[in-house]
Protein backbone atom coordinates (compact mmCIF):
# COMPACT_ATOMS: atom_id res chain seq x y z
CA UNK A 1 0.00 0.00 0.00
CA UNK A 2 2.06 2.94 -1.83
CA UNK A 3 -0.17 5.55 0.28
CA UNK A 4 0.55 4.45 3.77
CA UNK A 5 4.16 6.12 2.89
CA UNK A 6 3.04 9.31 2.70
CA UNK A 7 1.31 9.53 6.22
CA UNK A 8 2.86 11.94 9.05
CA UNK A 9 4.20 8.71 11.18
CA UNK A 10 5.61 10.38 14.75
CA UNK A 11 8.99 8.47 13.86
CA UNK A 12 9.97 7.30 10.67
CA UNK A 13 10.24 3.43 10.17
CA UNK A 14 14.06 4.43 9.67
CA UNK A 15 13.55 6.23 13.57
CA UNK A 16 13.65 1.90 14.77
CA UNK A 17 13.31 1.31 18.37
CA UNK A 18 12.88 4.98 19.55
CA UNK A 19 9.36 5.47 19.82
CA UNK A 20 7.93 1.94 18.51
CA UNK A 21 4.63 1.49 20.37
CA UNK A 22 3.12 5.11 19.34
CA UNK A 23 4.76 4.00 15.24
CA UNK A 24 3.08 1.11 15.74
CA UNK A 25 -0.68 3.06 17.14
CA UNK A 26 -0.39 5.66 14.57
CA UNK A 27 -0.01 2.54 12.09
CA UNK A 28 -2.91 1.21 13.16
CA UNK A 29 -4.65 3.99 13.27
CA UNK A 30 -3.69 5.54 9.60
CA UNK A 31 -4.64 2.26 7.73
CA UNK A 32 -7.83 1.45 9.45
CA UNK A 33 -8.95 5.23 8.72
CA UNK A 34 -7.44 4.17 5.15
CA UNK A 35 -8.79 0.82 4.53
CA UNK A 36 -12.46 2.60 6.01
CA UNK A 37 -11.59 5.10 3.18
CA UNK A 38 -10.37 2.52 0.16
CA UNK A 39 -14.31 0.27 1.04
CA UNK A 40 -16.41 3.37 1.38
CA UNK A 41 -16.99 4.48 -1.87
CA UNK A 42 -16.76 0.97 -3.52
CA UNK A 43 -19.27 -0.36 -1.51
CA UNK A 44 -21.61 2.85 -2.14
CA UNK A 45 -21.20 2.10 -6.29
CA UNK A 46 -22.04 -1.70 -4.98
CA UNK A 47 -24.60 -0.90 -3.14
CA UNK A 48 -26.49 1.16 -6.20
CA UNK A 49 -25.65 -1.55 -8.35
CA UNK A 50 -27.24 -4.33 -6.33
CA UNK A 51 -30.47 -2.21 -5.43
CA UNK A 52 -29.21 -2.83 -1.69
CA UNK A 53 -31.93 -0.50 -0.37
CA UNK A 54 -34.24 -2.52 -0.83
CA UNK A 55 -32.00 -5.65 -0.40
CA UNK A 56 -30.98 -4.58 2.84
CA UNK A 57 -34.49 -4.98 4.47
CA UNK A 58 -34.84 -8.72 3.32
CA UNK A 59 -31.17 -9.66 4.06
CA UNK A 60 -31.53 -8.05 7.81
CA UNK A 61 -34.78 -9.59 8.06
CA UNK A 62 -34.59 -12.06 11.14
CA UNK A 63 -36.01 -15.63 11.29
CA UNK A 64 -38.14 -16.56 14.61
CA UNK A 65 -37.46 -19.79 15.77
CA UNK A 66 -38.09 -21.88 18.90
CA UNK A 67 -35.63 -24.15 19.84
CA UNK A 68 -35.25 -26.79 22.75
CA UNK A 69 -31.95 -25.96 24.22
CA UNK A 70 -30.78 -28.43 27.38
CA UNK A 71 -34.81 -28.81 28.05
CA UNK A 72 -35.45 -25.19 28.34
CA UNK A 73 -37.85 -23.69 25.50
CA UNK A 74 -36.45 -20.82 23.86
CA UNK A 75 -38.14 -18.31 21.13
CA UNK A 76 -35.59 -16.54 19.26
CA UNK A 77 -35.28 -13.94 16.43
CA UNK A 78 -31.95 -14.81 14.60
CA UNK A 79 -29.98 -13.22 11.72
CA UNK A 80 -29.82 -16.10 8.75
CA UNK A 81 -26.31 -16.49 8.76
CA UNK A 82 -26.09 -17.13 12.23
CA UNK A 83 -24.66 -20.74 12.75
CA UNK A 84 -25.86 -23.20 15.70
CA UNK A 85 -22.91 -22.42 17.31
CA UNK A 86 -22.63 -18.92 17.21
CA UNK A 87 -25.99 -18.72 18.68
CA UNK A 88 -24.90 -20.98 21.22
CA UNK A 89 -21.88 -18.90 21.97
CA UNK A 90 -22.25 -15.42 21.46
CA UNK A 91 -26.18 -14.94 22.09
CA UNK A 92 -26.84 -17.77 24.71
CA UNK A 93 -23.76 -17.41 26.76
CA UNK A 94 -23.64 -20.82 26.45
CA UNK A 95 -19.66 -21.27 25.58
CA UNK A 96 -19.17 -24.92 26.54
CA UNK A 97 -19.31 -25.83 23.08
CA UNK A 98 -15.92 -24.75 21.63
CA UNK A 99 -14.95 -23.13 18.48
CA UNK A 100 -11.77 -25.09 16.93
CA UNK A 101 -11.82 -24.47 13.54
CA UNK A 102 -15.25 -23.39 12.22
CA UNK A 103 -15.03 -25.33 9.07
CA UNK A 104 -16.36 -28.99 9.86
CA UNK A 105 -12.89 -30.01 10.36
CA UNK A 106 -12.13 -30.04 14.03
CA UNK A 107 -15.34 -31.76 15.73
CA UNK A 108 -14.89 -28.92 18.58
CA UNK A 109 -18.40 -27.94 18.23
CA UNK A 110 -20.08 -31.21 18.17
CA UNK A 111 -23.23 -30.88 19.69
CA UNK A 112 -26.92 -33.37 19.88
CA UNK A 113 -29.67 -31.97 18.09
CA UNK A 114 -32.89 -34.38 17.99
CA UNK A 115 -30.38 -37.13 19.26
CA UNK A 116 -27.90 -36.94 16.87
CA UNK A 117 -24.17 -35.86 17.20
CA UNK A 118 -23.63 -32.60 14.44
CA UNK A 119 -21.02 -29.79 14.05
CA UNK A 120 -23.03 -26.80 15.32
CA UNK A 121 -20.45 -24.68 13.20
CA UNK A 122 -22.03 -26.35 9.63
CA UNK A 123 -25.34 -25.97 11.01
CA UNK A 124 -27.49 -22.44 10.63
CA UNK A 125 -29.54 -21.54 13.34
CA UNK A 126 -32.05 -20.76 11.36
CA UNK A 127 -32.50 -24.12 10.08
CA UNK A 128 -33.11 -25.91 13.42
CA UNK A 129 -36.89 -24.78 14.22
CA UNK A 130 -38.69 -27.19 16.57
CA UNK A 131 -35.66 -29.01 17.28
CA UNK A 132 -34.25 -30.05 20.53
CA UNK A 133 -30.21 -29.07 21.37
CA UNK A 134 -27.90 -30.95 23.95
CA UNK A 135 -25.19 -28.73 24.80
CA UNK A 136 -22.15 -30.01 26.45
CA UNK A 137 -23.93 -28.07 29.91
CA UNK A 138 -27.06 -30.16 29.23
CA UNK A 139 -25.39 -33.36 29.81
CA UNK A 140 -25.17 -33.32 33.72
CA UNK A 141 -27.84 -34.45 36.13
CA UNK A 142 -27.90 -31.00 38.12
CA UNK A 143 -24.56 -31.51 40.24
CA UNK A 144 -24.16 -35.09 39.21
CA UNK A 145 -21.75 -35.28 36.26
CA UNK A 146 -22.79 -37.36 33.29
CA UNK A 147 -21.25 -41.12 33.27
CA UNK A 148 -19.01 -39.94 30.20
CA UNK A 149 -18.01 -36.38 31.60
CA UNK A 150 -16.58 -38.70 35.02
CA UNK A 151 -15.03 -41.23 32.94
CA UNK A 152 -13.25 -38.80 30.88
CA UNK A 153 -11.78 -37.25 34.40
CA UNK A 154 -11.04 -40.83 35.86
CA UNK A 155 -9.21 -41.81 33.12
CA UNK A 156 -7.62 -38.01 31.62
CA UNK A 157 -8.82 -38.26 28.67
CA UNK A 158 -7.56 -34.60 28.04
CA UNK A 159 -5.03 -32.32 28.24
CA UNK A 160 -5.57 -28.64 27.18
CA UNK A 161 -9.28 -29.15 27.04
CA UNK A 162 -10.16 -27.48 24.18
CA UNK A 163 -11.63 -30.29 22.20
CA UNK A 164 -13.04 -31.94 25.51
CA UNK A 165 -16.76 -30.75 24.90
CA UNK A 166 -16.79 -32.42 21.79
CA UNK A 167 -15.11 -35.37 22.43
CA UNK A 168 -17.81 -35.87 25.11
CA UNK A 169 -21.11 -35.25 23.34
CA UNK A 170 -19.51 -37.42 20.51
CA UNK A 171 -18.36 -40.31 23.07
CA UNK A 172 -21.93 -40.17 24.63
CA UNK A 173 -23.54 -40.73 20.72
CA UNK A 174 -20.60 -43.36 19.90
CA UNK A 175 -21.80 -45.41 22.47
CA UNK A 176 -25.77 -44.47 21.84
CA UNK A 177 -25.34 -45.77 18.01
CA UNK A 178 -23.98 -48.72 18.96
CA UNK A 179 -20.57 -48.22 17.96
CA UNK A 180 -18.46 -48.87 20.52
CA UNK A 181 -17.32 -52.84 20.71
CA UNK A 182 -13.98 -52.48 20.02
CA UNK A 183 -10.85 -50.08 20.51
CA UNK A 184 -10.89 -49.77 16.38
CA UNK A 185 -14.57 -49.27 16.29
CA UNK A 186 -14.56 -46.65 18.66
CA UNK A 187 -11.46 -44.65 17.51
CA UNK A 188 -13.09 -44.96 13.75
CA UNK A 189 -16.41 -43.64 15.11
CA UNK A 190 -14.52 -41.14 16.83
CA UNK A 191 -12.27 -39.67 14.13
CA UNK A 192 -14.50 -37.07 13.51
CA UNK A 193 -12.71 -35.14 16.72
CA UNK A 194 -9.23 -33.86 16.43
CA UNK A 195 -6.89 -33.51 19.43
CA UNK A 196 -3.96 -31.83 19.30
CA UNK A 197 -2.48 -32.49 22.45
CA UNK A 198 -2.96 -36.36 21.71
CA UNK A 199 -5.13 -37.44 24.80
CA UNK A 200 -6.71 -40.24 22.17
CA UNK A 201 -5.55 -43.36 24.47
CA UNK A 202 -7.47 -42.46 27.31
CA UNK A 203 -10.41 -40.83 25.40
CA UNK A 204 -10.70 -44.94 24.20
CA UNK A 205 -10.28 -45.99 27.65
CA UNK A 206 -13.41 -43.37 28.79
CA UNK A 207 -15.46 -44.94 26.72
CA UNK A 208 -14.99 -48.49 27.12
CA UNK A 209 -15.45 -48.03 30.32
CA UNK A 210 -18.65 -46.59 30.08
CA UNK A 211 -19.50 -48.93 27.43
CA UNK A 212 -18.70 -51.71 29.93
CA UNK A 213 -19.80 -50.17 33.30
CA UNK A 214 -23.39 -50.43 31.40
CA UNK A 215 -24.71 -46.57 32.81
CA UNK A 216 -27.62 -45.34 30.81
CA UNK A 217 -25.81 -42.38 28.78
CA UNK B 1 -20.58 -14.90 5.59
CA UNK B 2 -22.14 -12.70 3.11
CA UNK B 3 -25.90 -11.66 3.61
CA UNK B 4 -28.83 -13.44 2.45
CA UNK B 5 -32.09 -14.67 2.24
CA UNK B 6 -33.49 -17.31 3.85
CA UNK B 7 -36.46 -19.02 2.50
CA UNK B 8 -37.95 -22.69 3.67
CA UNK B 9 -40.79 -23.79 1.04
CA UNK B 10 -42.97 -26.57 1.57
CA UNK B 11 -43.38 -27.76 -1.79
CA UNK B 12 -41.06 -28.77 -4.77
CA UNK B 13 -42.60 -26.60 -6.83
CA UNK B 14 -42.11 -23.27 -4.93
CA UNK B 15 -38.26 -24.76 -4.40
CA UNK B 16 -37.26 -25.30 -8.00
CA UNK B 17 -39.77 -21.72 -8.91
CA UNK B 18 -37.39 -19.57 -6.80
CA UNK B 19 -33.68 -21.02 -7.46
CA UNK B 20 -35.13 -21.24 -11.53
CA UNK B 21 -36.05 -17.55 -11.52
CA UNK B 22 -33.08 -15.96 -8.94
CA UNK B 23 -30.05 -16.28 -10.45
CA UNK B 24 -28.65 -15.65 -7.00
CA UNK B 25 -30.58 -18.31 -5.27
CA UNK B 26 -29.61 -22.02 -4.15
CA UNK B 27 -30.71 -24.85 -2.51
CA UNK B 28 -29.21 -25.69 1.33
CA UNK B 29 -30.11 -29.39 2.61
CA UNK B 30 -27.67 -30.50 4.92
CA UNK B 31 -25.35 -27.63 4.60
CA UNK B 32 -21.83 -29.01 5.22
CA UNK B 33 -20.20 -28.11 2.12
CA UNK B 34 -22.47 -25.13 0.60
CA UNK B 35 -21.86 -23.08 4.42
CA UNK B 36 -17.51 -24.38 4.45
CA UNK B 37 -17.46 -22.59 1.31
CA UNK B 38 -20.01 -19.65 2.22
CA UNK B 39 -18.00 -19.03 5.10
CA UNK B 40 -14.66 -18.97 2.61
CA UNK B 41 -16.55 -16.54 -0.05
CA UNK B 42 -16.07 -19.06 -2.59
CA UNK B 43 -20.20 -19.28 -3.01
CA UNK B 44 -21.91 -16.05 -2.03
CA UNK B 45 -25.66 -16.77 -2.92
CA UNK B 46 -27.93 -14.33 -1.76
CA UNK B 47 -30.85 -16.39 -1.20
CA UNK B 48 -30.95 -19.61 0.56
CA UNK B 49 -33.72 -21.95 -0.61
CA UNK B 50 -33.95 -24.56 2.70
CA UNK B 51 -35.08 -27.69 1.13
CA UNK B 52 -35.22 -29.93 4.28
CA UNK B 53 -39.43 -29.89 4.51
CA UNK B 54 -39.91 -31.39 1.28
CA UNK B 55 -41.02 -35.15 1.65
CA UNK B 56 -37.83 -36.59 -0.01
CA UNK B 57 -36.06 -38.48 2.98
CA UNK B 58 -37.53 -41.83 2.51
CA UNK B 59 -35.59 -45.37 1.32
CA UNK B 60 -37.55 -47.75 -0.27
CA UNK B 61 -38.47 -50.53 -3.27
CA UNK B 62 -39.76 -48.86 -6.15
CA UNK B 63 -40.23 -51.31 -9.39
CA UNK B 64 -37.23 -53.56 -8.43
CA UNK B 65 -35.10 -50.85 -7.76
CA UNK B 66 -34.03 -49.05 -3.99
CA UNK B 67 -34.94 -46.16 -4.32
CA UNK B 68 -32.99 -43.09 -1.72
CA UNK B 69 -34.55 -39.72 -1.56
CA UNK B 70 -32.51 -37.06 -2.10
CA UNK B 71 -32.56 -35.76 1.92
CA UNK B 72 -31.51 -39.74 3.24
CA UNK B 73 -28.99 -38.63 5.69
CA UNK B 74 -25.49 -39.80 4.48
CA UNK B 75 -25.39 -42.08 8.41
CA UNK B 76 -28.99 -43.01 8.27
CA UNK B 77 -28.41 -44.55 4.52
CA UNK B 78 -25.56 -46.36 5.08
CA UNK B 79 -26.91 -48.16 8.34
CA UNK B 80 -30.90 -48.75 6.59
CA UNK B 81 -31.31 -52.31 6.48
CA UNK B 82 -32.67 -52.28 2.71
CA UNK B 83 -29.49 -50.70 1.48
CA UNK B 84 -27.06 -52.98 3.71
CA UNK B 85 -29.30 -56.23 2.16
CA UNK B 86 -29.61 -54.92 -1.74
CA UNK B 87 -26.50 -52.77 -1.85
CA UNK B 88 -24.09 -53.00 0.84
CA UNK B 89 -20.87 -51.73 -1.25
CA UNK B 90 -22.88 -47.69 -1.18
CA UNK B 91 -23.41 -48.53 2.93
CA UNK B 92 -19.16 -49.34 2.99
CA UNK B 93 -18.45 -46.22 0.75
CA UNK B 94 -20.43 -43.89 2.97
CA UNK B 95 -19.13 -45.09 5.74
CA UNK B 96 -15.90 -44.55 4.36
CA UNK B 97 -16.56 -40.89 4.02
CA UNK B 98 -16.27 -37.91 6.50
CA UNK B 99 -17.01 -38.55 10.10
CA UNK B 100 -20.21 -39.78 12.20
CA UNK B 101 -21.31 -35.68 13.02
CA UNK B 102 -20.74 -35.05 8.87
CA UNK B 103 -22.72 -38.29 8.24
CA UNK B 104 -25.66 -37.19 10.49
CA UNK B 105 -25.84 -34.07 8.91
CA UNK B 106 -25.18 -34.77 4.91
CA UNK B 107 -28.65 -35.97 2.59
CA UNK B 108 -27.42 -38.33 -0.60
CA UNK B 109 -28.17 -35.69 -2.78
CA UNK B 110 -25.73 -33.13 -1.34
CA UNK B 111 -23.01 -35.26 -1.28
CA UNK B 112 -23.13 -35.58 -5.03
CA UNK B 113 -22.66 -32.22 -5.49
CA UNK B 114 -19.99 -31.45 -2.86
CA UNK B 115 -17.08 -29.22 -4.83
CA UNK B 116 -13.35 -30.86 -5.07
CA UNK B 117 -11.21 -30.05 -2.21
CA UNK B 118 -8.14 -29.13 -4.42
CA UNK B 119 -6.74 -26.54 -2.53
CA UNK B 120 -6.23 -23.77 -5.41
CA UNK B 121 -10.25 -23.72 -5.50
CA UNK B 122 -10.72 -23.09 -2.01
CA UNK B 123 -7.64 -20.49 -1.34
CA UNK B 124 -9.80 -17.30 -3.16
CA UNK B 125 -6.12 -15.49 -3.09
CA UNK B 126 -4.97 -18.23 -5.79
CA UNK B 127 -6.12 -18.64 -9.13
CA UNK B 128 -8.87 -21.50 -10.37
CA UNK B 129 -10.32 -21.91 -13.10
CA UNK B 130 -13.51 -23.68 -11.68
CA UNK B 131 -13.92 -20.70 -9.17
CA UNK B 132 -13.21 -17.89 -11.36
CA UNK B 133 -13.10 -18.95 -15.25
CA UNK B 134 -10.30 -17.81 -16.93
CA UNK B 135 -8.08 -17.37 -13.94
CA UNK B 136 -6.07 -20.34 -14.98
CA UNK B 137 -4.95 -23.65 -12.69
CA UNK B 138 -2.91 -23.05 -9.96
CA UNK B 139 -2.88 -26.93 -9.76
CA UNK B 140 -1.50 -27.70 -12.93
CA UNK B 141 2.02 -26.46 -12.25
CA UNK B 142 1.31 -26.11 -8.46
CA UNK B 143 1.57 -28.65 -6.08
CA UNK B 144 -0.94 -31.09 -7.40
CA UNK B 145 -0.36 -34.45 -4.76
CA UNK B 146 -3.79 -34.79 -4.13
CA UNK B 147 -5.21 -34.42 -8.28
CA UNK B 148 -6.21 -36.62 -11.48
CA UNK B 149 -4.60 -38.89 -13.29
CA UNK B 150 -7.90 -38.99 -15.41
CA UNK B 151 -10.09 -37.14 -17.54
CA UNK B 152 -8.22 -33.98 -16.67
CA UNK B 153 -8.19 -30.85 -18.62
CA UNK B 154 -5.27 -27.97 -19.31
CA UNK B 155 -8.04 -25.86 -17.34
CA UNK B 156 -8.48 -27.98 -14.05
CA UNK B 157 -6.62 -31.17 -12.44
CA UNK B 158 -9.53 -31.49 -9.67
CA UNK B 159 -10.97 -34.76 -8.27
CA UNK B 160 -14.15 -35.27 -7.64
CA UNK B 161 -13.85 -35.92 -3.39
CA UNK B 162 -17.31 -38.09 -2.62
CA UNK B 163 -16.82 -41.68 -1.70
CA UNK B 164 -20.33 -42.41 -2.07
CA UNK B 165 -20.57 -41.45 -5.65
CA UNK B 166 -17.81 -43.77 -6.45
CA UNK B 167 -20.32 -46.78 -5.57
CA UNK B 168 -22.81 -44.76 -6.91
CA UNK B 169 -20.80 -45.30 -10.19
CA UNK B 170 -20.07 -48.73 -10.28
CA UNK B 171 -24.10 -49.77 -9.21
CA UNK B 172 -25.30 -47.88 -12.04
CA UNK B 173 -27.81 -45.05 -10.05
CA UNK B 174 -29.93 -43.18 -11.64
CA UNK B 175 -31.06 -39.64 -10.33
CA UNK B 176 -34.60 -38.03 -10.47
CA UNK B 177 -34.70 -34.66 -10.88
CA UNK B 178 -37.01 -32.44 -10.91
CA UNK B 179 -37.04 -28.84 -12.81
CA UNK B 180 -38.54 -26.19 -14.51
CA UNK B 181 -39.24 -28.26 -17.73
CA UNK B 182 -40.65 -30.77 -15.74
CA UNK B 183 -39.10 -34.36 -14.68
CA UNK B 184 -36.46 -36.08 -15.58
CA UNK B 185 -34.40 -39.20 -15.04
CA UNK B 186 -30.49 -38.55 -15.53
CA UNK B 187 -28.07 -42.07 -15.40
CA UNK B 188 -25.01 -41.58 -12.75
CA UNK B 189 -22.52 -41.67 -15.69
CA UNK B 190 -24.00 -38.57 -17.22
CA UNK B 191 -24.71 -36.74 -14.00
CA UNK B 192 -21.21 -35.23 -13.25
CA UNK B 193 -19.22 -33.83 -16.33
CA UNK B 194 -15.58 -34.13 -17.21
CA UNK B 195 -13.76 -30.23 -16.90
CA UNK B 196 -12.99 -29.65 -20.14
CA UNK B 197 -13.19 -26.06 -21.14
CA UNK B 198 -15.50 -25.25 -18.54
CA UNK B 199 -14.87 -26.71 -15.36
CA UNK B 200 -16.84 -24.47 -13.11
CA UNK B 201 -19.80 -26.64 -14.64
CA UNK B 202 -19.54 -29.79 -12.47
CA UNK B 203 -22.79 -31.60 -13.05
CA UNK B 204 -25.27 -31.97 -16.53
CA UNK B 205 -28.19 -30.23 -13.64
CA UNK B 206 -29.52 -27.31 -15.33
CA UNK B 207 -30.59 -24.13 -12.89
CA UNK B 208 -33.49 -25.12 -10.48
CA UNK B 209 -33.16 -28.52 -11.05
CA UNK B 210 -33.36 -30.34 -7.66
CA UNK B 211 -32.42 -33.85 -7.11
CA UNK B 212 -35.39 -36.12 -6.36
CA UNK B 213 -33.94 -39.30 -5.42
CA UNK B 214 -31.41 -42.13 -6.80
CA UNK B 215 -32.87 -45.29 -8.29
CA UNK B 216 -30.53 -48.41 -7.74
CA UNK B 217 -31.09 -51.24 -10.04
CA UNK B 218 -31.78 -54.75 -8.24
CA UNK B 219 -28.01 -56.80 -8.93
CA UNK B 220 -26.46 -59.73 -7.99
CA UNK B 221 -23.41 -57.58 -5.95
CA UNK B 222 -24.62 -58.31 -2.42
CA UNK B 223 -22.06 -60.52 -0.99
CA UNK B 224 -18.42 -60.67 -2.82
CA UNK B 225 -17.86 -56.15 -2.32
CA UNK B 226 -15.14 -54.23 -1.19
CA UNK B 227 -14.59 -50.34 -1.09
CA UNK B 228 -11.01 -49.39 -0.81
CA UNK B 229 -10.13 -45.93 0.54
CA UNK B 230 -6.31 -44.92 0.18
CA UNK B 231 -5.89 -41.58 2.48
CA UNK B 232 -3.11 -39.60 4.46
CA UNK B 233 -4.24 -40.84 7.82
CA UNK B 234 -6.61 -43.83 8.81
CA UNK B 235 -9.62 -42.22 8.88
CA UNK B 236 -11.39 -38.99 8.77
CA UNK B 237 -9.37 -38.14 5.52
CA UNK B 238 -10.22 -37.22 1.78
CA UNK B 239 -9.32 -40.03 -0.32
CA UNK B 240 -5.99 -39.98 -2.22
CA UNK B 241 -7.29 -43.24 -4.62
CA UNK B 242 -10.38 -45.38 -3.62
CA UNK B 243 -11.61 -48.31 -5.27
CA UNK B 244 -15.08 -49.48 -4.95
CA UNK B 245 -15.05 -53.66 -6.38
CA UNK B 246 -18.21 -55.65 -6.80
CA UNK B 247 -18.37 -59.25 -8.21
CA UNK B 248 -20.79 -61.81 -9.08
CA UNK B 249 -19.00 -65.06 -8.51
CA UNK B 250 -19.81 -68.66 -9.69
CA UNK B 251 -17.66 -71.12 -7.37
CA UNK B 252 -13.81 -69.20 -7.78
CA UNK B 253 -14.83 -67.92 -11.45
CA UNK B 254 -16.22 -64.27 -11.97
CA UNK B 255 -19.59 -64.07 -13.70
CA UNK B 256 -19.37 -60.41 -13.81
CA UNK B 257 -17.91 -57.34 -12.27
CA UNK B 258 -18.13 -54.02 -11.52
CA UNK B 259 -15.14 -51.34 -10.86
CA UNK B 260 -15.11 -47.77 -10.05
CA UNK B 261 -12.48 -45.31 -8.53
CA UNK B 262 -12.56 -41.99 -6.58
CA UNK B 263 -9.59 -39.52 -6.45
CA UNK B 264 -8.62 -40.12 -9.71
CA UNK B 265 -11.01 -37.58 -12.06
CA UNK B 266 -13.13 -34.91 -12.28
CA UNK B 267 -16.27 -37.39 -11.89
CA UNK B 268 -16.48 -41.04 -10.29
CA UNK B 269 -14.27 -43.08 -12.69
CA UNK B 270 -15.85 -46.08 -13.83
CA UNK B 271 -13.55 -48.87 -15.33
CA UNK B 272 -15.63 -50.75 -17.99
CA UNK B 273 -12.94 -52.09 -19.93
CA UNK B 274 -11.50 -53.88 -16.56
CA UNK B 275 -15.02 -55.23 -15.92
CA UNK B 276 -15.65 -56.49 -19.27
CA UNK B 277 -12.47 -57.79 -18.89
CA UNK B 278 -13.23 -59.57 -15.74
CA UNK B 279 -16.01 -61.30 -16.64
CA UNK B 280 -15.65 -64.83 -17.35
CA UNK B 281 -11.97 -65.41 -16.05
CA UNK B 282 -10.67 -66.62 -13.02
CA UNK B 283 -10.89 -64.78 -9.91
CA UNK B 284 -7.02 -65.19 -9.03
CA UNK B 285 -4.46 -61.98 -8.62
CA UNK B 286 -3.21 -62.61 -11.93
CA UNK B 287 -6.51 -61.97 -13.30
CA UNK B 288 -6.71 -58.62 -11.16
CA UNK B 289 -4.23 -57.25 -12.12
CA UNK B 290 -4.19 -57.49 -15.60
CA UNK B 291 -7.86 -56.22 -15.37
CA UNK B 292 -5.78 -53.34 -13.07
CA UNK B 293 -3.18 -52.85 -15.67
CA UNK B 294 -6.09 -52.18 -18.66
CA UNK B 295 -8.27 -49.88 -16.09
CA UNK B 296 -4.97 -47.60 -15.82
CA UNK B 297 -4.25 -47.52 -19.44
CA UNK B 298 -4.35 -43.60 -20.69
CA UNK B 299 -3.63 -42.55 -16.88
CA UNK B 300 -1.37 -38.97 -16.77
CA UNK B 301 0.16 -37.81 -13.73
CA UNK B 302 1.92 -34.59 -13.01
CA UNK B 303 4.79 -33.64 -10.80
CA UNK B 304 4.22 -34.68 -7.43
CA UNK B 305 1.13 -37.13 -8.52
CA UNK B 306 3.04 -40.02 -9.99
CA UNK B 307 2.75 -42.72 -7.48
CA UNK B 308 -1.13 -42.98 -8.23
CA UNK B 309 0.36 -44.58 -11.56
CA UNK B 310 1.45 -47.51 -9.06
CA UNK B 311 -0.85 -47.12 -6.23
CA UNK B 312 -4.22 -46.99 -8.45
CA UNK B 313 -3.73 -50.40 -9.89
CA UNK B 314 -2.25 -51.95 -6.59
CA UNK B 315 -5.64 -50.50 -4.84
CA UNK B 316 -7.67 -52.35 -7.81
CA UNK B 317 -5.85 -55.12 -7.38
CA UNK B 318 -6.47 -55.35 -3.21
CA UNK B 319 -10.03 -54.33 -3.63
CA UNK B 320 -10.85 -57.06 -5.89
CA UNK B 321 -9.07 -59.56 -3.65
CA UNK B 322 -11.03 -58.20 -0.56
CA UNK B 323 -14.52 -58.73 -2.23
CA UNK B 324 -13.65 -62.02 -4.02
CA UNK B 325 -12.11 -63.15 -0.46
CA UNK B 326 -8.88 -64.45 -2.51
CA UNK B 327 -6.02 -64.20 0.31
Amino acid sequence: MAVEKDLPHTCSQGEKGQCPNEARRDFLKYSSILTAFAFMPNMAVKAADLKLEEKLVSAFEKVNVTLNINGKKRKLSIEPRTTLLDLLREQLNLTGTKKGCDYGQCGACTVHVDGQRVLSCLSLAAMQDGKKITTIEGLADGHELHPMQAAFIKHDGFQCGYCTPGQIMSAVACIREGHADSDDEIREYMSGNICRCGAYPNIVNAIKEVKNGGQKV
Amino acid sequence: MNQFQYVQPAKSKAAIDTVTKDQTAMFIAGGTNLLDLMKRGIVTPEKLVDINKLPLKKIQKENGAVRIGALALNGETAEDKLVLEKHPLLSQALNAGASAQLRNMATVGGNMLQRTRCPYFYDTALPCNKREPGTGCGALEGYNRMHAIFGHSEKCIAVHPSDMSVALAALDATVLVSGPKGDRKIPFADFHRLPGDTPHIETNLQKGELILAVDLPENPYTKNIHYLKIRDRASYAFALISVAAALDLDGSNIRSARLAMGGVAHKPWRLTEAENFLAGKPATETTFRQAADLAMRGAKAFEHNKFKLKLGPNAIVQALKNAAGVA
